[in-house]
């Protein structure tokens, strides 16, 4: 990224052309895990959107100051920083959901998205760009973890956001697919996801 | 006998039916990156087991000898990275020392562990369900062995795939989620041995 590129490029890029997830195998841990239910995963993007936003911005903010033995734990601490913002922040307006989310929004400092935007592109971009650039890939991850949130659920549960889309019990007709609810479902709807999209940008193919 | 048994229930417990690989989705930007033949999978698998075993005792050291007595745990996150990261760079150095065979096969695998979530992912779960020392140091091998198990299992699958005739968009990351996928429904079926 050697001219300048504009900020739309910098956030639409990640998103479908080089998706965190899809194509460059990152944060792939939560991703799965925080699937089960739409709700979940929407404050999960929230949250990984911020934290990679200000944490780009924060190490492009230093990057002439920090020696490059240690630049991995001056990272970390400025993740660490902002994620534990996020954890209290969540525990403080919103308990119930914190507790569903239990570890995972501790594991956003070793989410690799966050920290390889950090390492691979806030290190040599300016504040603004490096910014942009965590909105961007933020996004991308957010995509799919809204797609598939939105898939388990809806199969998983028949409701979408707690409301009841597919009736189910004894008014209903639906039977709730219970393997949707379980983890194997995450990567085979991921899965078919990067199928999908595969198909569509035939560039992203693999040679294997 | 009682004790012993228990331990050993639990052991298996937290290896298969809480794996933290196909269970918790923890570790898996390397478990994908790293399963592509069997040989460095195990190295990166013994890695972490090594690695997890002594993080989470001292984790669950720090967390109950200084961060509850102070009432700190809330700067819990920053203090564990921390520890993760200074003791993947001690063990580095003393391998390099003492093991430099040890030392090249696992080398380029210990600094990937810093940023493996398996790692951090273990001390979390160590704080959430209160571990006592003992059952943290039993945890940090037993959850650091149901990883190595998974990631040897799927380097071997991946390595038979190579002769197989898969769909063009599928192939490499597709196939290999699907895979995975299908591992850890087999995993499921653990979840009958009752703790």
């Amino acid at each position: 990224m050697a001219k300048k590129a504009s900020a739309k490029d910098l956030i639409w890029d990640p998103v479908f052309n080089n998706n965190p997830i899809a194509l460059q195998i990152l944060g792939i841990c939560s991703a799965l895990a925080v699937t089960t239910k739409l709700d979940k995963s929407i404050t999960m993007s929230i949250a990984v959107i911020f934290v990679c936003a200000f944490a780009s911005a924060g190490v492009a903010l230093i990057r002439h100051r920090i020696p490059s033995s240690i630049r991995i734990i001056v990272q970390m601490t400025i993740i660490a920083s902002l994620v534990i913002l996020v954890d209290q922040f969540l525990k403080a307006f919103n308990y119930g959901l914190s507790k569903e989310l239990s570890v995972f929004v501790g594991l956003i400092i070793t989410n690799c998205i966050v920290m390889g935007r950090a390492e691979g592109f806030a290190m040599q971009n300016t504040v603004r760009d490096s910014f942009l650039d965590g909105i961007g890939n933020g996004l991308g991850y957010g995509l799919i973890l809204v797609v598939v949130g939105s898939i388990r659920e809806l199969f998983g549960s028949g409701t979408l956001l707690g409301f009841t889309v597919l009736p189910k019990g004894e008014a209903g007709w639906y039977e709730p697919n219970g393997l949707m609810l379980l983890s194997p479902s995450a990567f085979f709807i991921i899965g078919i996801f990067i199928w999908v999209l595969r198909c569509w940008k035939t560039d992203q193919m693999e040679e294997a | 006998m009682d004790f012993l048994s228990d331990q050993f229930r639990n052991f298996l417990n937290e290896a298969f039916v809480e794996n933290l690989a196909l269970t918790y989705f923890l570790g898996m930007c390397t478990f994908l990156a790293v399963s592509k033949n069997v040989k460095t999978a195990l190295g990166l698998g013994v890695a972490v087991i090594v690695v997890q075993a002594i993080t989470v005792p001292a984790n669950n050291l720090i967390y109950r000898q200084v961060l509850l007595p102070l009432e700190l745990d809330y700067l819990g996150l920053i203090c564990y990275i921390g520890v993760i990261a200074a003791m993947v760079q001690i063990l580095e150095m003393t391998l390099d020392k003492f093991f430099p065979v040890l030392y090249n096969q696992l080398g380029i695998f210990l600094p990937l562990i810093t940023v493996n979530c398996a790692i951090l992912g273990g001390t979390l779960f160590m704080v959430t369900d209160d571990l006592d020392f003992l059952s943290s140091c039993r945890y940090g091998i037993s959850s650091g062995f149901g990883w190595a198990v998974a990631i040897a299992a799927l380097a071997g699958i991946r390595e038979k795939m190579k002769y197989s005739d898969i769909p063009h968009g599928l192939r490499g990351l597709g196939i290999t989620f699907m895979i995975v996928g299908l591992m850890a429904l087999g995993f499921l079926a653990f979840s009958g041995i009752e703790p």
